[in-house]
């Protein structure tokens, strides 16, 4: 490296093509990354295709249409991601609109309040809403039975349903569908809404013609976001439909562990929820590419903000509103739940207690699980970022040949929902050559698989943004390729890095899909010790953990921005 | 030292005589019980952790853990409390991994010993602690002692059910009245609701869960559940639970009220093993003569569930089992129908 770095330009290109040392990287990552996601995936088709005794067989595929195995849990599962996709775009993209478009009171809270919700994990949601909305003992009926004199099996809502499911789910779902829509907002420049203002377009029929089609992408993607989530989501239903006596696809695939494993079956059950979620990423791009117009109009400035008049404060109370359904009160609940002793007490001196807490911390294993989940999430967040920056970098310079096929490794993933990456890794990783089941690393690949769309994109994009005559000015004065990279772009792109790792940390915490098959006792995550609270009925004590890991992830995200905020500060900006 | 001799003459044992199993099994005396040696107390402090797979309710769990901990300090308890079932899924998923962690294991559901035994995964090892207990208080083999018994139990909450309004026996749950109002713990998930489940279609048919599948029961996992529903008031009638679960909800001053049904009820004993590729082998055996200790035992008892051990007494608020009819279930038995109960269960109940 210090001959390329010494020498002249020309130099380099005599060394023989395999001494760069980005080519070096390339290989590695490369390799990396294809082992990351065909070691796995290779299993998954083989167990699919074979029965218990390694014969080849579509038996496994013949079962599926057995209606109480896969048809019934697929069906309700499609259903079921619909809803939560519709409903999360009906409550994101009005907000959106709000915060980003119109002179809406408390702009930057509203969108504050907003991002909180993404350190909720949406299984300690779903808890949260048992205990808001359970038939009988949630909160919300207990209230409704007092303040409307109704009998004791009266309810007004019931969250063991489908729709229950769906409203808890898009709750979690929006965040991601909020931040697409108001980001496209943002961006998008004003000239078009004036130039049809101009025109003589009403305020509505501006909306209607000009603005809602140039976030119609968004909203698409916001939807498959969504849907998708919904899906491939373990804890919810696992949480709010067994209790009702009904399957998704995730649970049925988790109950197919049970033993004895059905493990060949549960591989014949993920292809085609793997199926799906390739389709639908192929379908968002193909109609994209048919609507694909650019918003041509280059630099403007800030957009004109429409003016809401008399329905200012009506808009801002609407959005608290949401935002107080979705955000706020679940974790009101969790806060009441975590010092009562039952959580369908009143709340009194008598009834207040510390029993969760010496629950919760009496646990042989609350330490474990919680080093646990902060050292995979810390080391998957740096890796993942890491390993992000390096191939969105290969990829925005052409740097290296075959830099298109390391892009789509990284993107490849985002088409494996969490539950069939378990089924994948757990088949891949008990049997040699590598047995890594029993172990943090098997965690450690699944969150890296998981989360490396999501970073990669990001980065992808931050890098787009970045004027590479920067880093050519220093490959000139004779810095290497790495040296560049870590001298000149990485400093720039220093609060994408920051909000990427971020997005790994808390991916990692909200994740329970795949986590639930992949642990072992010594190496249990807080979402598995909390889902398994959950089956022993403890509550309180779920509250307990619930808010130790939501204050813990909220120091993690803001400590990272702090430092990353400290550097730019030494750095004089 | 007595434990390694042991272990190496078992390994030798299984050695020679796989395909003799069943014959030696069944002309082997049982083993001699055991008392505590400085010794083994030595060896399990130097092993410095004990991990206990267990299926019992996780505070009295927890409880003893302590109790342990305080006795021999400089060895940790660890904890793995999860459905009998569940625990026994992990366990056979980890051992095909070659990940052996668990130490002692305890069950609500036998016939687990049953396969466990045959596959040689557990160790004989009987306690002088329990050498003077009834006969049927462990296996014949002394491959497990049963550390306590509950009984499988329905029940309901006291504000929401009036006394006179309140079902007495298993059919009463039948009633259309309690529609949408029945509480239910999970066969694939709790040990005791397997046996219990096992039990109940013997004496009632198989047509009493085809019924009952009918009445909208919220379906719970753990045999713990369904009494902190009902104390929640989320439910008003539990069709199952462990009765010492359901005692120590009831005894911390919920609505709840236990009946106990006419036809019978499900004795539910628990029995605890050493794993015969325990990591720690001496803590393992030290934990088992703990678990049946009288001190440990009588928490047990304090807690809601029946000892075997003769030198426990009973809380005053509690009456004994004279009244109640009893019935049992033969192990091998169960370790058979299991695989049929669950196929059955999830055919009714459709989870």
């Amino acid at each position: 490296m210090s001959i390329s770095v010494a020498d002249t330009h020309g130099a380099t290109r005599r060394l023989p093509a395999w001494l760069d040392p980005s080519l070096i990287i390339l290989g590695l990552v490369g390799l990396f990354l294809a082992f990351l996601v065909l070691l796995p995936f290779g299993w998954l088709a083989v167990f699919s295709l074979t029965d218990e005794q390694g014969t080849f067989s579509f038996e496994n595929f013949y079962e599926l249409a057995d209606p109480a195995l896969f048809l019934g849990p697929f069906i309700t599962t499609l259903g079921i991601a619909f809803g939560v996709g519709i409903l999360a775009c009906a409550l994101a993209v009005p907000l959106a609109w709000l915060v980003s478009r119109t002179d809406v009171p408390l702009r930057r809270t509203l969108r504050g309040l907003i991002m909180t919700s993404f350190i909720t994990p949406p299984f300690l949601g779903a808890v949260a809403w048992v205990l808001l909305a359970a038939p009988n003992s949630g909160l919300i009926n207990q209230y409704y039975r007092i303040i409307f004199g109704a009998g004791p099996y009266d309810r007004f809502v019931n969250i063991f349903t489908a729709e229950g499911i769906i409203f808890v789910m898009a709750s979690y779902a929006f965040p991601y569908v909020f931040v697409l829509a108001a980001n496209t907002l943002d961006r998008m420049p004003h000239d078009m809404e004036e130039a049809s203002a101009i025109l003589g377009g009403s305020r509505w029929h501006t909306l209607r013609r000009v603005t809602f089609p140039m976030v119609l992408p968004a909203l698409l993607a916001g939807f498959l976001i969504a849907f998708l989530q919904a899906m491939t989501q373990f804890g919810t239903p696992a949480i709010l439909a067994l209790p009702a006596g009904f399957h998704v696809l995730t649970t049925k695939i988790w109950s197919l562990f049970q033993f004895p494993p059905k493990t060949h079956l549960a591989a014949a059950c993920a292809i085609p929820l793997l199926l799906v979620t390739i389709v639908l990423l192929r379908s968002e791009k193909w109609l994209l590419g048919r609507r694909g117009f650019t918003m041509i109009g280059g630099k403007t400035g800030a957009p004109q903000l429409t003016a809401l008049g008399i329905w200012r404060y009506p808009a801002l109370l609407a959005a608290l509103f949401v935002i107080i359904v979705t955000v706020v009160l679940p974790n009101l609940v969790l806060i009441r739940a975590s010092m009562l002793r039952t959580v369908s007490d009143s709340w009194s001196l008598d009834t207040i207690t510390w029993d969760n807490v010496r629950l919760v911390f009496g646990l042989t294993h609350t330490w474990t699980t919680l080093e646990n989940t902060l050292l995979v999430g810390l080391v998957a967040a740096s890796l993942g970022t890491v390993f992000a920056v390096l191939i969105a970098y290969l990829n925005a310079r052409r740097a290296v040949p075959g830099h298109r096929f390391l892009s789509f490794l990284a993107t490849a993933p985002a088409a494996v929902p969490g539950i069939v990456l378990g089924v994948a890794l757990f088949i891949g990783y008990t049997r040699p050559p590598f047995q890594l089941y029993g172990t943090l690393w098997i965690l450690l690949l699944a969150f890296l698989t998981i989360e490396m769309p999501p970073a990669y994109q990001q980065l992808q994009a931050a890098f787009r943004g970045l004027n590479p005559e920067l880093e050519d000015a220093s490959r000139i004065l004779g810095a290497g390729r790495l040296k560049s990279l870590t001298s000149i772009v990485a400093p720039l792109l220093k609060s994408s890095v920051a909000a990427t790792w971020c997005f790994v940390f808390i991916g990692t915490i909200r994740e329970l899909s795949a986590t639930i098959l992949l642990t072992t006792s010594n190496t249990k995550l807080v979402s598995v010790l909390i889902y398994d609270l959950n089956e022993n009925g403890e509550l309180g004590g779920i509250a307990v953990l619930g808010l130790v890991l939501m204050a813990i992830t909220a120091i993690v995200v803001i400590a990272a921005n702090r430092i990353a905020n400290v550097g730019n500060v030494a750095a004089g900006r | 030292m007595v434990v390694a001799t042991l272990t190496r003459r078992q390994a030798l044992a299984t050695a020679l005589a796989t395909p003799l199993v069943s014959i030696a099994s069944a002309a082997r005396a049982q083993p001699t019980p055991v008392a505590i040696t400085d010794e083994l107390i030595a060896a399990a402090k130097k092993e410095g952790k004990v991990s206990h797979y267990t299926s019992d309710d996780l505070t009295v769990a927890t409880n003893i853990g302590k109790m342990f901990e305080a006795k021999y300090p400089g060895i940790t308890f660890q904890l793995e409390r999860s459905g009998a079932e569940r625990n026994y899924q992990r366990i056979s998923q980890e051992y095909a991994s070659a990940i052996h962690a668990v130490d002692v294991v305890s069950t609500s559901d036998l016939s687990h010993f049953t396969t466990w035994k045959k596959a040689n995964l557990i160790l004989p090892y009987m306690v002088a602690e329990a050498a003077a207990w009834a006969a049927d208080a462990r296996d014949p083999d002394g491959f497990y002692t049963k550390q306590y018994f509950t009984l499988m139990v329905p029940g309901y909450n006291t504000r929401l059910v009036k006394p006179e309004d309140a079902p007495k026996f298993w059919t009463d749950l039948l009633d259309p009245k309690w529609k949408g109002k029945i509480v239910k713990a999970h066969p694939g998930y709790s040990g005791t609701i397997m046996t219990g489940t096992f039990t109940l279609a013997r004496a009632l048919g198989w047509e009493y869960f085809e019924k009952l599948s009918k009445q909208l029961v919220m379906q719970v996992q753990s045999a713990i559940d369904p009494p902190q529903r009902v104390a929640q008031g989320e439910r008003a009638v539990m069709a199952d639970s462990a009765e010492n679960s359901s005692i120590r909800v009831r005894d911390s001053g919920a609505p709840l009220a236990l009946f106990y049904p006419p036809e019978g009820v499900p004795v539910i004993p628990v029995g605890n093993a050493v794993m015969a590729k325990a990591p720690r082998p001496n803590a393992a055996r030290l934990l088992v003569h703990f678990l049946l200790s009288a001190q440990a035992q009588q928490v047990y008892v304090n807690s809601g569930a029946h000892s075997f051990s003769p030198d426990t007494r009973l809380p005053a608020n509690r009456a004994p089992l004279a009244t109640t009819k009893l019935l049992h279930a033969n192990p091998d038995e169960v370790a058979r129908e299991a695989e049929n109960i669950k196929k059955r269960y999830t055919q009714y109940f459709a989870i």
